[in-house]
């Protein structure tokens, strides 16, 4: 196990080397940089930007650069933010917690709703609540999610009842500790379900589906034909056997939703990494952008390597060495 | 059982749909009424005009009026309905399916943004963006999916370990972040057509990676079959075996998978439209035309700006239920649920 754990960690160090190098390499092709836009600006004197420049590597061939950021990179310095003047490692902790938080909340809401609408539906295929949850479900996972980011911001306004966007209100500062917390989870509300909806329908479909072959599996008959109860074989039989490609799916989901995330994060303004990359990108801030995607890429990773980790643990019948080869 | 079916209702209604958006999408000029870049700066942030039937006496003239709306308040955008005056609106008329004469009041029938183009005309003309972009990026990605991960499984060795470490890297990429970049390299002053081309070239870039795997996965084990050994005993070249024998093995998992992936390219146009950083301003697509909702008052002072969304949601839902139907009926393994 431990050296299993040990070959994965080793070998997302490749993966991650060459997402920063293309990252690198695509934000050097954009025209113009964040110093030609500084230089337009009169307050600034050339020689602060000069300096800046020379602080920056600026006018250093790619290669070079992109050297001197893996290094500090390596260092945990992953440079200054141009446009913000802050260490870009402060600001990614003060926003990727935020966006974490938004994914496992929403993450949350989808599996305490799929998961018993799933299993309900798969007890009785075809039947009249089968095909209407089965449409919905649909409907679901075809309402965009900025959509419904929309028509969520406007029920809010509509009704009052929820915060419209933002991730805090103004006078969170002031707030005690507890008052902190209730005014976050308020403002999470929104957001969670948004983006708790979108994930809904297929996991609803994929529980429906494993459910309706495991109940046809000889170990069920086995079951009913002991003489088990309806009730020791719908829990003890069918769900724990349909309940273990979920676990994996948990690790693929978190990384998926950060994608997710970004766009929900930019349509009701909350402060998570994914605005941050797009203020980033808007301004050509170079070692945001580029710790933006590093943070995005990792949690991204580690995300498949806790499913992957996760799916050894909970089913006996997969070894490590056939995972590997596999991969 | 799935398999005896035929397609129900809702297959049917989604095709139906899917038909009628594309000819919109093909027949713009004559199914918009206006220009999608006609301003009326008399008409802000117009709510939509009401439509009225004409007694059938007086169909001869129109079967529709409308009553022209006014500008009662510039500042809180308010129209005021002119009751006593009967706009009739033409069907084909002037080249148009239905219209206004162009000495009468205009008829919104969805609404104006805030520089009073009309919505409604501005949808029909976004649907060639935003309809054509999920088949061009398909059609790319699926050709660099399909050439790539049957020349590894086939190839096999050293060279499909080089390309799958490559598929890698492309799959553990953030995709929406790595877009934003792409996107922001775009220059803003390009013409929409080659910001259009641009956006589907990025897009492309980015999603074929998954299905090149899984196409690899199949043509590794295609080429161990019967018929194709038995191919590769009768002399036939491997250009040959991969495109008569083994490519066209993979062709109903392909249509599947790409029906099914054409909304994750409509929807990845629109977000990055509504961002900003797709197609720009005066061009429309479904996508941009929902920015201006992206400010809440207008979202709810003028709401008629979300129609745009109705369309992409119609879009991919019709897609997502014929994907699922097709999914059904080709693939054997999904016919046991």
């Amino acid at each position: 196990m431990a050296g299993y754990l040990l070959r994965r960690v080793l070998h997302m160090i490749p993966l991650l080397l060459g997402i920063t190098f293309l990252a690198f390499l695509i934000i050097d092709l954009a025209p113009g940089d964040y110093f030609s836009t500084l230089k337009m600006n009169p307050s600034i004197s050339p020689e602060v930007i000069h300096q800046m420049e020379v602080q920056f590597g600026y006018g250093d061939p790619l290669l070079l650069r992109y050297a001197k950021w893996l290094w500090r990179a390596l260092h945990l310095d992953l440079g200054v933010s141009v446009a913000y003047r802050v260490r870009v490692i402060d600001l990614i902790a003060a926003r990727a917690g935020n966006t974490v938080i938004l994914a496992l909340a929403s993450m949350l809401v989808t599996w305490t709703l799929a998961i018993p609408i799933g299993i309900l539906v798969a007890l009785r295929p075809n039947s009249i609540s089968d095909r209407v949850l089965s449409f919905l479900a649909f409907f679901g996972m075809s309402l965009p999610s900025f959509f419904l980011a929309f028509l969520m911001m406007f029920a809010a306004l509509r009704t009052g009842w929820f915060p419209i966007g933002g991730t805090f209100s103004v006078s969170y500062d002031s707030l005690t500790l507890s008052g902190k917390i209730a005014d976050r989870l308020y403002h999470l509300w929104l957001p969670m379900i948004v983006l708790g909806i979108g994930g809904m329908a297929s996991l609803m479909r994929l529980m429906r589906a494993n459910i309706l072959e495991i109940k046809e599996a000889d170990f069920v008959r086995t079951a009913r034909a002991k003489g088990l109860s309806e009730g020791v074989v719908v829990v003890k039989h069918i769900l724990r056997n349909a309940l273990n490609p979920f676990v994996t799916l948990a690790g693929y989901e978190l990384g998926n939703l950060l994608g997710g995330a970004a766009l929900v994060e930019a349509v009701m303004n909350l402060q998570g990494l994914g605005t941050l990359m797009l203020d980033a990108v808007r301004s050509l801030d170079v070692y945001l952008v580029m710790g933006s995607v590093l943070m995005g890429s990792i949690l991204l990773l580690v995300g498949n390597l806790l499913a992957d980790v996760t799916l050894t643990l909970v089913d006996p019948r997969i070894d490590f060495t056939r995972l590997e080869a596999g991969r | 059982m799935n398999r005896a079916r035929g397609p129900g209702v809702i297959v049917v209604a989604s095709a139906v749909t899917l038909v009628l958006f594309y000819l919109m999408a093909v027949a713009a000029p004559v199914v918009a009424p206006y220009d999608f870049a006609e301003q009326n700066r008399a008409f802000p942030n117009c709510p939509p005009s009401s439509l009225h039937v004409n007694p059938p006496q007086r169909w001869g003239e129109a079967i529709f009026y409308t009553h022209p709306l006014v500008l009662a308040d510039p500042l809180t955008r308010r129209f005021d309905e002119q009751r006593d005056v009967r706009v009739p609106i033409h069907m084909l008329y002037r080249w148009h399916l239905f219209t206004t004469s162009p000495d009468t009041p205009k008829v919104f029938v969805l609404g104006t943004d805030n520089l009073g183009r009309d919505l409604f005309s501005r949808i029909v003309y976004g649907s060639r963006v935003s309809l054509s972009i999920g088949v061009v990026g398909v059609a790319i990605s699926f050709t660099i999916g399909t050439l790539v991960g049957s020349f590894a499984g086939y190839v096999g060795g050293w060279v499909d370990n080089i390309i799958m470490r490559i598929v890698e890297i492309e799959m553990s990429l953030p995709s929406f972040y790595f877009l934003l970049a792409l996107a922001a390299v775009i220059p803003a002053n390009l013409s929409s057509a080659t910001t259009f081309f641009l956006i589907v070239v990025l897009m492309s870039f980015i999603s074929w990676a998954g299905f090149a795997r899984i196409i690899r996965g199949m043509v590794a084990s295609l080429r161990e079959y019967e018929y194709v050994v038995a191919a590769r005993g009768l002399g036939a070249s491997r250009w040959r075996i991969l495109t008569r024998h083994i490519i066209p093995g993979t062709f109903s998992y392909t249509i599947i998978a790409a029906t099914l992936s054409i909304p994750s390219f409509i929807l990845g146009e629109s977000a990055l439209s509504l961002l900003g950083l797709g197609i720009q301003e005066p061009s429309a697509s479904w996508g941009n035309l929902l920015a201006e909702a992206q400010n809440v008052q207008n979202l709810v002072k003028y709401p008629w700006i979300l129609t745009p969304g109705v369309f992409i949601f119609l879009t991919v839902m019709a897609f997502n239920f014929l994907g699922d139907y097709l999914r059904d009926r080709l693939d054997p393994r999904a016919a046991a649920r």
